[in-house]
């Protein structure tokens, strides 16, 4: 049986055309998904938001992003030591999650802290409930925070206001991010239009 | 007897009117329910001043320091700052304190502020000297003051 031998590379010369025909298909489908989704510009930076995290939730209990997978995120940063700004925010999100209706049961609304020195899971949940039962608070180590911060390229930093080391306030990007139910971006929201501008935008989001 | 009560009276009156014409007054304080963990909170004023004054400090018994801070969004980024050198009122232009702005910080919360409760505060002008009022505690993330 010696002509067995060079007959051994004809079955991968066969398929060369199903092969190339293979490569066709992928590159008119990713044509397409350009042609329909737009230009490759906003696939990137919607691929550069969000991402992996590893955090605490208010009972204690580890959590990572795949916790939230089949839920469209809503997620915030801020502290809980801010007594201005970030509970207008979360009551407008709490009153926008009331103003949508069965859209929120699609949605998970997060509140994650910048200041994990402070909020500890207890501090954060009950700050979070005081709000919405819905939303929940999460913490972490400043490691975890620095990740999760830096996946949605949140801007954070402390501010000195006093001689003491609990003398700070945080300086911080206060925006709305949502997150489709297979984690990956699917719109911002600012966070300073009031309730029923922030229901507008996540009915025209979540689907 | 009655002239002189009367005399009496009116010189009151007068004394008080002018010390509203050159004073201030603080109306419409309130503030916003807090947790039983949370250890900060805010009281918003609204100070009409009849003559140049200063907003120098705060105080009141419910937390160990209260401070006159500003909130201010700059390029998407939220900052919160005490306001250094006191915050100045000029007669005609009222400061209405309001969430996202100027607000009086309470720092060391020593009790949970309930909703519907009354806080008092004490608020010290360079001029205007002590002013005293109580501000009404709103819902946790109310954005105005609660309807009377």
């Amino acid at each position: 049986m010696p002509e067995t031998k060079p007959t051994r590379p004809a079955p991968t010369w066969r398929f060369a055309p199903i092969i190339l025909a293979g490569f066709a298909v992928i590159l008119l489908v990713a044509a397409g998904a350009i042609w329909f989704f737009g230009a490759p510009a906003p696939l990137q930076q919607a691929a550069a938001i969000g991402g992996p995290f590893s955090l605490t939730d208010g009972a204690g209990k580890p959590v990572t992003d795949k916790t939230y997978r089949g839920k469209y995120m809503l997620v915030y940063f801020g502290y809980t030591f801010c007594p201005d700004v970030c509970p207008t925010t979360l009551n407008d999100v709490a009153q926008a999650i009331d103003k949508i209706g069965p859209v929120a049961d699609k949605l998970q609304p997060l509140f994650i802290t910048i200041d994990p020195a402070r909020d500890t899971p207890d501090v954060i949940r009950q700050y979070a409930a005081a709000f919405s039962p819905k939303l929940q608070g999460l913490t972490g180590t400043a490691a975890q925070i620095a990740d999760v911060a830096k996946e949605y390229r949140v801007y954070y930093a402390s501010h000195k206001t006093g001689p003491g080391p609990g003398d700070y306030t945080m300086d911080h990007s206060s925006i709305l991010y949502v997150m489709d139910p297979s984690g990956h971006f699917a719109g911002v929201i600012r966070a300073d239009e009031g309730p029923d501008a922030i229901a507008a935008d996540l009915k025209k989001i979540v689907s | 007897m009655r002239l002189m009560l009367s005399a009496l009276v009116l010189a009151a009156l007068s004394t008080a009117a002018l010390a509203q014409s050159t004073g201030v007054a603080v109306t419409q304080a309130w503030s916003r329910a807090s947790t039983p963990a949370a250890k900060t909170g805010a009281i918003y004023v609204t100070v009409t001043a009849g003559g140049p004054d200063r907003l120098t400090g705060a105080s009141t018994p419910v937390a160990e320091t209260a401070e006159v801070h500003q909130s201010k969004m700059t390029n998407g980024v939220m900052e919160m700052r005490p306001v250094e050198g006191g915050l100045a009122v000029t007669p005609g232009t009222p400061i209405h304190m309001a969430p996202g702005g100027y607000h009086i910080m309470l720092l060391g919360l020593k009790q949970p502020l309930q909703q519907g409760s009354h806080v008092p505060l004490t608020l010290n002008f360079e001029h205007a000297g002590a002013v005293n009022v109580e501000a009404v505690v709103a819902g946790p993330g109310a954005s105005e003051p609660p309807r009377p």
